[in-house]
C-alpha cells in the first residue's frame, strides 16, 4: 500500500535540522554554494577590518563637548564642533537673539508634516491647520510686527531655508508635473506642443544653469527698480525643474492604464476631468509612487545647489563653519552631522511612500 | 429607490430609441463597417452574432460614442451624435455599457464603482445613490460584496457587478459587448441569468454574443454580420431554423 495513505496525521515528520533555525539560514543565505562562501569570507574579513576601526573614531576616542584645542590632541572624532557651532550651522545669519523664531518654525512645520502623514487627518481642518501654519511661519520668519524685530530674507539660512525649499518646491511641483503630464497627453495640439516643448527644454538644462538665469538672467528683464526676492527666484527654478521630472514620471504612469478604464468612465457619462480625477489618476498616480519619491528625494538633495546663487542653506552654514581656522579641519564630521539630517529627511520620505502604497493597495 | 418594472409588459413599443441611417465607419484605410441600417425600439432586444473582425463590437460602440462613424446618422433618444461632447455625455449617461473584461474601476469598493456615475454625473446625493446601489447589488445577488474591491471578486462576479454599474444610472438603453467571453465557463450561467432577469422587466438591450441560446430564448430579432454589414436580421426562430444567407448558414453550421 501507499506509505501516504497509511501515514496517521499526528505523527508529523520533522524536517533535517539542518534546513532550519539558525543552521538552516546560515547555510541558506551565507554557504549556499562555494562562490557564495568566499564572498561571504571577503565580506566578513572587510568588515572586521573597517568597522571595528571606525567605532573606535566615532565613539571610544571621540570628544563630544571639548574645544578645539583638545580636539587637536585626541586620535578620535570631534563631534564638538556640532554642539560648538550649532546655531550657526542651523540658522545661519538669522540674528542671534531671534533664533527661537526659525526654531518654532521649523518644528510647526516638522509637525504639521509628522500630523499630516496619517490619511485619516486629511479633512477640511487641516488644510486650515496648514494656512494658518504657514502664515505663522512667514510671521516668524519675516517679523516686522507684534514686537518681533524684522528680519531681512537676505539673513534666512541653515535648516530652515532648507526645509523650506524642500517643503514648498516639492508641493508645488508635484500638482504642476502632473499638469504638464496631462498636456502631454492632450489631444489639444497646442497645450500638448507647449507641455512638449517646456519639458524638454527643463530636462535638458542642469537644474545649476536654471538657478544662474533665475538670480543672474531674470532680473535683466525686469523693469527698472523692481526686484523679485532671490530666495524666490530660487524656489520658482526648483519647482519648475522638478516639475519637469515628475511630469514625465506621472506620464509613464498614465500610459499604463489600460483603454478598457478610460472606456467605462466616459460611457457612464463622466467628462473628461472627471475622468481624470475619479479614475485615471487615482490609479496611475499609485502605481507611479516609487520613481515620483525618488524624484522627490533627488529634489530635496538639489536644494543645496543654491549655494551658486550665494544662498546659506544647511551644507553652506556647514562649510562656513569649516572656514574657521579653529574646525578647519573636523570636516568628517560636520560633513556626518549634515548627511544625517539629509538622510532622515529622505528616510522620512521613502519610509511614507512605502506605507502609503501598503494602504492603497487593493489587491489589483 | 427605483420603480419596479412592469413584469408583464416587456414587448417591444415601435418607438424608436435608436435610429442608424446609412453609417460607415473606417479605420484608417479598412472599411469597417459599410452601410449600416438599423433602427431599434423601445424595449426591444437584439442579439448581434458573426466571426471575430465582422464589426459588431464596433457597431455598438458607436452608440455611445466609444467609436466615432464617419458617414451616415446615428440618433440616440432623440439626440444626433455629433462631435458636440456635451450631446456624447448626456446619450452616455442614458446608455449603459458591459465590456468583455468588466472594466471596473479596480481603486474603488464595489459600491463606490456603482455610486461613481450616479454622483457626479446625475448629481444625486451620496446617501440616495447607496441606497440604489445596494438595491441593484441585491438584483445581481452580491450584496454581501459591497465593501470589497474589484480584485477580491471572481470574473463571474465582477461582471455581475458591472452589470449593476450600469443599472444604477437608470439607462433607458444596455449595450452588451461579449459579455461572458472573458469567463471561465461554470460563470457564465450567473452572468446570463441576470442578464434574462433584466430582459424580463422589458429593459431595451443590445447583445453582441456568441450564447446562441441566450438568443434563442431571449431576442426579439438576432442580427448576423459579416464584413462590416448586416447580412440578415430576422426572429430567433426564422434565424436558426431557416437562414437565408449562405454566410448565416456557413456561420450557424460552424458554431451549432
Amino acid at each position: 500500500m501507499n506509505a501516504e495513505i497509511e501515514r496517521q496525521p499526528e505523527e508529523e515528520i520533522k524536517p533535517p535540522v539542518a534546513s532550519v533555525g539558525v543552521i538552516g539560514w546560515i547555510r541558506a543565505n551565507l554557504f549556499s554554494s562555494w562562490f557564495n562562501s568566499i564572498l561571504t569570507l571577503i565580506t566578513l574579513y572587510v568588515l572586521w577590518k573597517t568597522v571595528p576601526p571606525f567605532f573606535r573614531w566615532a565613539v571610544i576616542d571621540s570628544n563630544w563637548f571639548s574645544t578645539a584645542e583638545v580636539c587637536r590632541g585626541s586620535e578620535g572624532a570631534c563631534w564638538s564642533i556640532i554642539p560648538a557651532n550649532i546655531r550657526f550651522i542651523l540658522f545661519g545669519f538669522f540674528p542671534y537673539e531671534s533664533q527661537w523664531r526659525p526654531l518654532v518654525a521649523m518644528i510647526l512645520l516638522v509637525a504639521l508634516l509628522f500630523y499630516s502623514r496619517d490619511r485619516k487627518h486629511w479633512k477640511k481642518s487641516l488644510a486650515y491647520a496648514w494656512v494658518i501654519g504657514l502664515v505663522v511661519m512667514g510671521l516668524l520668519m519675516k517679523g516686522g510686527i507684534l514686537g518681533l524685530a524684522s528680519v531681512e530674507t537676505t539673513q534666512w539660512g541653515g535648516l530652515p531655508l532648507t526645509l523650506m525649499l524642500s517643503v514648498f518646491g516639492l508641493t508645488a511641483a508635484y500638482p504642476l508635473g502632473v499638469i504638464l503630464a496631462l498636456g502631454r497627453q492632450s489631444k489639444m495640439p497646442a497645450v500638448k506642443t507647449l507641455c512638449i516643448i517646456y519639458i524638454e527644454m527643463i530636462r535638458g538644462v542642469p537644474l545649476i544653469t536654471l538657478l544662474f538665469m533665475s538670480s543672474v538672467v531674470f532680473p535683466l528683464f525686469l523693469p527698472e527698480g523692481m526686484t523679485v526676492n532671490v530666495i524666490l527666484r530660487a524656489q520658482a527654478a526648483i519647482i519648475m525643474f522638478t516639475a519637469a521630472y515628475i511630469a514625465e514620471v506621472v506620464r509613464g504612469g498614465l500610459q499604463g492604464m489600460s483603454k478598457g478604464q478610460y472606456e467605462a468612465a466616459e460611457s457612464m457619462g463622466l467628462n473628461y476631468y472627471q475622468t481624470m480625477r475619479l479614475v485615471i489618476l487615482p490609479q496611475a498616480l499609485k502605481i507611479v509612487i516609487p520613481p515620483t519619491v525618488s524624484q522627490l528625494i533627488s529634489a530635496l538633495k538639489d536644494t543645496s545647489l543654491v549655494v551658486i546663487i550665494a544662498l546659506y542653506d544647511l551644507l553652506k552654514t556647514t562649510q562656513s563653519v569649516l572656514s574657521d581656522p579653529a574646525w578647519m579641519a573636523f570636516s568628517s564630521e560636520a560633513y556626518i552631522f549634515v548627511a544625517l539630517i539629509y538622510f532622515l529627511c529622505c528616510y522620512f520620505m521613502s519610509s511614507y511612500s512605502r506605507r502609503l502604497e501598503k494602504e492603497l493597495d487593493t489587491g489589483l | 429607490m427605483p420603480e419596479k418594472n412592469d413584469h408583464t409588459n416587456s414587448e417591444p413599443t415601435g418607438d424608436a430609441i435608436i435610429e442608424i441611417m446609412d453609417m460607415h465607419k473606417w479605420f484608417g484605410e479598412f472599411h469597417v463597417l459599410q452601410d449600416v441600417n438599423l433602427t431599434v425600439q423601445k424595449k426591444e432586444r437584439i442579439v448581434i452574432c458573426g466571426p471575430s473582425g465582422s464589426g459588431k463590437s464596433t457597431l455598438i460602440r458607436c452608440i455611445n460614442r466609444l467609436e466615432e462613424h464617419q458617414r451616415g446618422r446615428i440618433i440616440v433618444d432623440g439626440i444626433e451624435l455629433t462631435n458636440d461632447i456635451k450631446n456624447i455625455e448626456k446619450i452616455r449617461a442614458e446608455v449603459g455599457m458591459v465590456f468583455q473584461h468588466f472594466n471596473l474601476f479596480p481603486h474603488l469598493t464595489i459600491v463606490e464603482n456603482l455610486t461613481l456615475g450616479p454622483i457626479w454625473v446625475r448629481k444625486i446625493p451620496k446617501k440616495e445613490a447607496e441606497e440604489t446601489a445596494m438595491y441593484y447589488l441585491e438584483k445581481v445577488h452580491i450584496a454581501e460584496q459591497a465593501k470589497k474591491y474589484p480584485g477580491q471578486l471572481s470574473g463571474g462576479q465582477q461582471q455581475r457587478v458591472a452589470i449593476a454599474r450600469s443599472l444604477c444610472m437608470a439607462p433607458k438603453v444596455m449595450l452588451f459587448d461579449e459579455p461572458t467571453s472573458a469567463l471561465d465557463p461554470e460563470m457564465i450561467k450567473e452572468v446570463l441569468d441576470v442578464m434574462i432577469e433584466l430582459a424580463q422587466e422589458g429593459m431595451t438591450m443590445i447583445v453582441v454574443t456568441h450564447e446562441m441560446g441566450f438568443a434563442k430564448s431571449v431576442a426579439h430579432r438576432v442580427l448576423f454580420m459579416d464584413y462590416g454589414q448586416i447580412v440578415e436580421g430576422n426572429t430567433p426562430q426564422e434565424f436558426f431554423e431557416n437562414p437565408q444567407h449562405e454566410r448565416t448558414k456557413l456561420f450557424l453550421s460552424q458554431i451549432l
